[in-house]
């Protein structure tokens, strides 16, 4: 008889195989040379990269996507870590609240956030816009942000900080100087998830999004409801590579800097 | 030294404000403001009539259509919820116990899905059940069937796409609670003459219930508010509540039903948030984050 701990291996196999085999048959089909890609496999080939590459409208979804995903990093990054900073370091009445109100954003179903941002704006007479979309994925990933840098700033030591005051730097200094490099981490972290999140989201950004305006999502979406397109496959190809090479990118370039950083210090 | 005092109290404002000011303006506002939209009337010219009608209210409380796709919502979370928790605990005990090198390897496994598109994710099952799919393609292939057999666009291939998308925040949260388990508990228990199966059920089951129970919370909201699963993978009867809400806002632009619908759908999903959050905490979730 099989043991109860190989029973539960077995089953873990299954469970990740599950998780991913989908997602590595959207990859095998891809680099499908058949016609309708789909099965049966007909050989490699890169027809599909091509097609995608030679399709304006999913180009263009592409540029906004990039374009909305980094000013959202951008900006919701800036504010989460003011916050993150401001709840990790001090304590004020009402902390709390505060925290409650700051992870709201994901407490609310995405849906209903999404229709009273869209109701709210249409109201002031502001139409469905780039900037609609814009404001939409900032409130929506700022949680993250703070949670994300929130979680790592619990390890930075107060102590340097103090040494650098104590020794005549400005608080203005101590934080461009001290406390911001040792924060990077955390702070690239959150930028990376905000990122990742606003580049992935479609529930939001149907409501938000102005006519003729497609995100990569959006333009998967729309694909999908009309024919399903052999492209289709190879899209998702490159969003998956996209969203997985950039945070092992990532990862990479904080070691090599960390690693740099220590080599200096010896 | 008291203007410096005055100065460090007013620093963790000073950075709390631009969030702040976000989030009341782009959310607790219009949050509000839909609240008092959903008692306002759409006329057929198009316009909308201010006033504090309850007509939409007596609609979407009254009319049978959207019990039965709100009860039908519950149904396809509650299903999604049970299926994550019984599929999810066995790798997440895996990764806790297992004393292999891989640990690492498998966490950061679990995490890769979250960084993978959902509306990828949500389709990549066409490809598997699809007409055309990768199991039609076998089955015919080895003779089993003659024609190809449409297993999509039912209940149960949203069910299907909903777990396979829920599925890590489970594991994830129950991982997160059943490695911060003392392992010398469970030896304890073993060593004062409890099965392995019994140790497991005194004391690992109810020390992991935490978890379980922030997984079981994230799935359902989740699962209930999702409107594009339905959409991909499901048939024209397969609608949720989030589908209702996107169907009068945008197709058919009745603003004040669509808030009155939004609202619906916040007040359910809103009260298990806040039962949970009393009982539990709210930083259990903020926990898979470390």
């Amino acid at each position: 008889m099989m043991s109860g701990w190989s029973v539960i291996r077995i089953a873990t196999i299954l469970v990740y195989l599950f998780l991913f085999a989908p997602v590595a048959v959207v990859i095998l089909l891809a680099f499908n040379a058949n016609q309708f890609g789909s099965f049966p496999i007909e050989g490699f080939s890169l027809r599909w990269f091509e097609a995608l590459w030679n399709n304006d409208a999913i180009v263009r979804a592409f540029k906004t996507s990039l374009l909305l995903g980094l000013l959202t990093a951008a900006i919701s990054t800036t504010l989460g870590t003011l916050a993150a900073l401001a709840m990790v370091r001090y304590d004020f009445p009402g902390k709390r609240t505060i925290s409650t109100l700051l992870v709201a954003p994901i407490l609310i179903p995405e849906v209903v956030l999404a229709v009273a941002l869209l109701l709210f704006l249409q109201f002031l007479s502001m139409p469905k816009s780039f900037g609609l979309l814009l404001m939409g994925h900032v409130v929506f990933t700022l949680p993250f942000v703070v949670l994300v840098v929130q979680a790592r700033l619990v390890s930075i030591r107060r102590d340097v900080e103090e040494a650098a005051m104590s020794l005549g730097a400005t608080p203005v200094q101590t934080f461009f100087e001290v406390t911001l490099p040792l924060m990077l981490p955390a702070v690239m972290a959150g930028m990376l998830f905000a990122f990742t999140i606003s580049f992935d989201d479609i529930t939001g950004t149907l409501f938000w999004k102005p006519g003729g305006v497609e995100t990569v999502p959006t333009q998967i979406f729309a694909m999908l409801r009309n024919s399903i397109s052999p492209e289709i496959n190879a899209l998702g190809a490159v969003m998956v590579i996209f969203t997985i090479a950039l945070p092992l990118v990532a990862a990479s370039i904080a070691r090599v800097m960390a690693m740099r950083k220590t080599g200096t210090t010896k | 030294m008291a203007a410096d005092a005055a100065g460090a109290r007013r620093t963790p404002w000073m950075l709390l404000s631009p969030s702040l000011a976000t989030i009341s303006l782009l959310l607790i506002v219009p949050m509000l403001f839909i609240v008092v939209y959903s008692f306002w009337l759409r006329t057929a010219t198009g316009a909308d009539q201010v006033g504090f009608y309850f007509d939409n209210w007596i609609e979407v409380l009254g009319d049978r259509f959207y019990r039965d796709i709100l009860f039908q919502t519950l149904l396809i979370a509650f299903y999604t919820t049970v299926i994550c928790a019984l599929v999810g605990y066995i790798p997440a005990y895996f990764v806790a116990n297992t004393r292999m090198k891989s640990k690492a390897f498998l966490l950061l496994l679990l995490m890769l899905p979250f960084w993978i598109s959902y509306i990828i994710r949500t389709m990549s099952w066409i490809n598997i059940l699809g007409t055309s799919g990768a199991l039609n393609t076998l089955f015919l292939s080895m003779g089993i069937i003659d024609d190809p057999i449409q297993m999509l666009y039912n209940q149960q291939t949203v069910v299907l796409g909903l777990v396979h998308y829920l599925l890590p925040f489970m594991i994830l949260n129950v991982y997160v609670s059943l490695d911060g388990i003392d392992k010398n508990l469970t030896e304890a228990a073993k060593s004062l003459g409890c099965t392995g199966f019994q140790a497991f059920r005194e004391v690992t089951l109810p020390l992991s219930m935490p978890g379980l129970a922030a997984g079981s919370l994230l799935c359902f909201v989740l699962a209930a508010g999702t409107y594009i699963t339905p959409i991909v993978l499901g048939g024209p009867r397969d609608a949720m509540f989030a589908n209702l809400v996107f169907e009068a806002i945008v197709t058919q632009l009745n603003w004040p039903l669509g808030s009155a619908l939004s609202l619906v759908l916040l007040a359910l999903l809103g009260a298990l948030v806040v039962i949970y959050t009393r009982y539990l905490g709210i930083d259990q979730i903020a926990k898979s984050f470390k």
